[in-house]
């Protein structure tokens, strides 16, 4: 098994990773970064298939460390070049799968060989996944994600003259719709289960963020003929083999679409497994589990830093910043994370806005049937699965989340479905403390019900017999943990 | 066909422009279904981007392979359980 | 039917046997689990109902556990996942045949179908095995299901004849006659049986009762169906299951009614931490495809770990406290709770309603784990642990060889 050992390792390579990557390096520390995706730039700046790299795989698996080609997406080129500029390692196509230690990393490649990485400092830049919620239908393929869509589509996917329906929450609606319509697509509706009112507020509250206001104003431009549902979510879809009708409930309405595809999600969830696994605290929030960090995006473990979207979904710019803030606080340049620090706080006033507005309504736990396929992996229903008290009961006797994707699909709509009626907004329910506007944002998750948080083991992800073989013998890498940053001490009294 | 990369999937031959995802590439060659689920039901891409575990094929030999997840390479052979 | 209360402390599969079977002979059962049923070691396990000779009381109680699943095979509902399947002892080499012969010899006089394979009739069942093993053993009569379904089922069935299942409810003392819960409130009852595994020392006041954790890891892959037809395990197993290496590992595989491969096993004394633990996965999985290569390229979707409640002479306790005879124990089956669940709850309640037992009680006896503690102070290391040790107060039995 290959060892690589680095100064800082940055898990994830979208907004949040490059950011910090790049903070890093110019702290003064050797960088690398890892990513499970073929292509730099996470999911929201994931390149257009045509502009992507040739595929990186066909010589030997570390080809894919070359940088991304000039095609890359804008800004996640600007990030790289500036992480290069300092000598930063990129390694795509990299699975992480298991931390031994705190130190250190365990990845695959996309040809199955291994590698471990050991660093002193890690900063968990996972980002996070859509949040589907099971209706009857939504197993019929031709139903994706929003961002999943859009990522076919980035993939090569063809979308020219397909009718398509998007329904789900949040201006990513939108912004889909937009791309959709640039490739070609026939968007037939976009169903936003917020009301009106909420999305309303929303719009006006932009004035404070007056680049975010122009972009809405573009997207409405362009959306102006596609018909835009509020309070509206499908409840049904339908079709042979794959999806040719969907059912939407819009205020007292019942609308049907007839169509190609429908990309569907409510909202984004973060990825906190690797934290969890690796012994970070978590706490809840209105996203689901987030990960706890302090004001320089420290987690629990004082090794261990985590920026973007597992420390609570907020979009690019504040994963960007707690980016900085994460590689700057890593490498002891306090000085310059503070500065990060205060736009980092300024963005986060806006994704408090974003989680208001789009806020999931209680109605929509009523969306799944007794007989609506939860867990898609073991086909296990709604009705085997809310007679269970635990989800690690419905585990053991339904194998609802035991196939493949671990839990990750069924795990945040049940969490969604199971919730009591949420807190009063403001009612904060975290269970360590996150310092920097915590209070406001740490709402509405009750309790743990037992349906969130189930432990998380090694491998992260299904990995093969051999690579963990292989894994497993390679000795630990002996060195201890090195203490964090001397300069850290003095600055964070 | 300059420039681009074929595949074989499922016995058929397909090319396609590089960069292009195998599920991308068996999407568009077919309907969206890939797989069929354990009770038996059809099953296609969700997440595109490797979390669902929903457009698993066998990847050269590779079974359970993501194929929003693996770009397509020249050569590539691809059998499904549609 | 007698008429009595019983209370059962334990909701794993041991407890829920015990609880099904004191229910149906006229209990009035109650059963308290700490957490939720069916989640300790039971979840953690594997799932053989399979027949072991490393001892004589170890084959009879196996025996009767097997032939008890057996009768009631057909009933149970599919979520429990069973399957047929079969065990083939594998061999590696000539003197492993030659164990696996005198095992075939010592099956057949208790009557149990065992069919001694010779390579070719190896490879004939299971063709994927690499080449140049030298045969096995082949027992049709085993079968593999799932424990936390299984577990439900029998739980079920003692529901339907009364019982009362209280989840969420721990007992923090039990005594001849009676539990005290973690709440402060008494049970009481003609009969407390406690089935809590490795808690069971904990909960009662038995000199000399030592269950010690013996850590287990388990993987299962993805579904690829069609791999093996039988549970597999190398001949060497039960010399690695009781060895006194801090960590072993043996070749276990069983085919799972799902398609998926379920991969054991390893066993480890003295590690009480549930962490997962890479070193050990790697041996354990590199042992399985030694004899299986075609596992090298199937995914693991998930590994565990688990604690396997051990006595010092790898035999579980079944019967009353002694000086407490309203107090019962249950526990200790180490790696084989779910196969000889149902035979304990049979030997339990035979012996509570002074029935003939349908086998020797004696070895199962707690007392003579007190006799082991007391007997073990002066007995050199090295000794056989309990071999020696005369079980004196017994009366004589109808089953004395």
């Amino acid at each position: 098994m290959r060892e690589v050992r680095c100064d800082v390792l940055v898990v994830g390579a979208g907004p949040a990773g490059l950011a910090a990557a790049a903070a890093a390096a110019e702290g003064g520390q050797s960088v690398i970064v890892l990513d499970e995706n073929p292509h730099l730039g996470g999911q929201i700046w994931r390149p257009q298939a045509a502009e992507a790299n040739q595929p990186s795989r066909s010589v030997s698996p570390r080809a894919a460390a070359a940088p991304p080609s000039a095609h890359a997406h804008r800004r996640a080129h600007a990030w790289h070049q500036r992480a290069q500029k300092r000598g930063v390692i990129f390694e795509t196509g990299m699975t992480l799968f298991d931390a031994p230690r705190t130190d250190h990393l365990l990845a695959v490649d996309a040809a199955g060989q291994a590698s471990a990485f050991s660093a002193q400092q890690v900063i968990l830049a996972t980002g996070a996944a859509e949040r589907f919620l099971p209706f009857p239908g939504w197993t019929l393929p031709g139903v994706m994600g929003v961002g999943g869509l859009q990522a076919m589509v980035k993939g090569g996917m063809a979308v020219r003259g397909k009718r398509i329906l998007l329904a789900g929450t949040g201006p990513l609606l939108l912004a889909v719709a937009a791309f959709l319509l640039d490739h070609g697509a026939h968007v037939v509706g976009i169903a936003e289960q917020a009301s009106r009112a909420a999305v309303r507020r929303f719009g006006t509250s932009l004035w404070r963020h007056p680049n975010k206001l122009v972009q809405a104003a573009r997207l409405f431009t362009r959306l102006r003929a596609v018909p835009l549902l509020h309070d509206a979510w499908p409840t049904q879809a339908e079709g042979f083999g794959r999806v040719e009708q969907v059912r939407v409930a819009a205020g007292d309405r019942c609308q049907e679409f007839d169509v190609d595809l429908l990309a569907c999600a409510f909202g984004l969830v973060p990825r906190t497994e690797l934290a969890r696994l690796m012994g970070c605290a978590t706490q809840s929030h209105i996203d689901g589990e987030i990960v706890a960090v302090d004001r320089w995006q420290r987690t629990t473990v004082a090794t261990v830093w985590c920026a973007g979207e597992p420390t609570g979904i907020g979009g690019v710019d504040l994963a960007v910043a707690e980016g900085l803030v994460a590689g700057y606080a890593a490498s002891g340049a306090f000085k310059r994370a503070g500065r990060a620090a205060r736009r980092r706080d300024r963005a986060r006033a806006f994704a408090e806005r974003l989680d208001r507005a789009y806020a999931l309504r209680p109605a929509l736990r009523a969306l799944p049937t007794d007989a609506t396929v939860v867990c898609r992996c073991e086909d296990v229903t709604w009705q085997a699965i809310r007679a269970q008290p635990t989800i690690r009961q419905a585990k053991l006797q339904t194998r609802c989340g035991m196939g493949p994707c671990q839990g990750r699909i069924c795990g945040p709509a049940l969490a969604f479905l199971t919730r009591a009626t949420p807190a009063a907004p403001g009612t904060a329910t975290q269970t360590t403390t996150r310092p920097t506007a915590a209070t406001t944002s740490s709402h509405a998750a009750g309790p743990s019900t037992g349906w969130t948080g189930d432990r998380v083991r090694p491998p992260l992800v299904p990995v093969a017999v051999n690579v963990l073989i292989g894994a497993g013998q390679a000795p630990l890498a002996n060195h201890q943990p090195s203490p964090a940053p001397s300069r850290h001490q003095e600055i964070s009294l | 066909m300059e420039n681009r990369l074929q595949l074989t999937i499922d016995g058929r031959t397909v090319w396609v422009a590089p960069g292009t995802t195998v599920a991308a590439a068996w999407v568009d060659l077919h309907a969206p279904a890939i797989r069929r689920s354990v009770a038996g039901q059809p099953r296609g891409p969700l997440c595109g981007m490797g979390i669902c575990y929903e457009c698993r094929a066998t990847v050269d030999g590779h079974p359970h392979t993501r194929t929003c997840q693996t770009p397509c390479r020249d050569g590539m052979t691809i059998t499904t359980d549609r | 039917m007698k008429q009595f209360d019983a209370i059962v402390v334990g909701g794993g599969i041991v407890g829920a046997a015990c609880a099904e079977a004191l229910a149906h002979v006229g209990g009035t059962v109650r059963l308290l689990e700490r957490g939720h049923i069916a989640g300790g070691a039971t979840a953690a396990g594997m799932g053989h109902v399979l027949v072991l000779d490393d001892s004589d009381a170890q084959l009879a109680l196996t025996r009767i556990g097997r032939s008890l699943w057996t009768e009631r095979w057909s009933h149970l509902p599919p979520a429990v996942e069973r399957d047929a399947c079969g065990t083939i002892w594998v061999a590696a080499d000539e003197a492993e045949l030659e164990a696996a012969s005198r095992r075939a010899t010592a099956y057949a006089a208790h009557g149990i179908e065992a069919e001694l394979l010779d390579a070719e009739a190896l490879y004939g069942h299971e063709p994927r095995l690499r080449r140049g093993l030298a045969g096995g053993l082949r027992i049709p009569g085993d079968r593999v299901l799932y424990p936390p379904t299984a577990t439900r089922h029998l739980l079920d069935r003692a529901v339907a004849a009364g019982a009362v299942i209280l989840e969420r409810t721990p007992v923090q003392r039990a005594g001849n006659g009676h539990v005290d819960l973690a709440d402060g409130n008494r049970f009481e009852a003609d009969l407390v049986v406690i089935a809590a595994g490795l808690a069971t020392p904990m909960l009662v006041d038995v000199p000399g009762l030592v269950i010690r954790p013996k850590k287990g890891h388990l993987s299962i892959t993805a579904r690829c169906p069609g791999l093996l037809r039988h549970q597999l395990i190398e001949l060497g197993y039960l010399t690695s299951a009781h060895g006194d290496e801090a960590a072993s590992v043996a070749f276990n595989l069983q085919p799972r009614a799902t398609g998926q491969i379920l991969i054991g096993s390893s066993r480890q004394l003295d590690d009480n931490e549930p962490h997962v633990d890479q070193g050990i996965v790697a041996r354990m999985l590199a042992r399985a495809t030694e004899y299986l290569p075609a596992l090298g390229n199937v995914p693991i979707v998930r590994t565990w770990t688990g604690f396997r409640p051990a006595t010092p002479d790898h035999l579980p306790v079944i019967g009353p406290v002694p000086g407490a005879p309203r107090l019962w124990l249950a526990a200790g089956h180490e790696g084989f709770g779910i196969a000889t669940a149902l035979g304990t709850a049979r030997l339990l309640v035979d012996q509570w309603l002074d029935r003939q037992p349908t086998i020797d009680p004696r070895p199962f006896r707690v007392e003579r784990l007190s006799a082991t503690h007391r007997a073990t102070a002066c007995v050199p290391r090295g000794a056989p642990e309990c071999a020696a040790v005369p079980d004196q107060d017994s009366p004589p039995s109808p089953f004395a060889a």
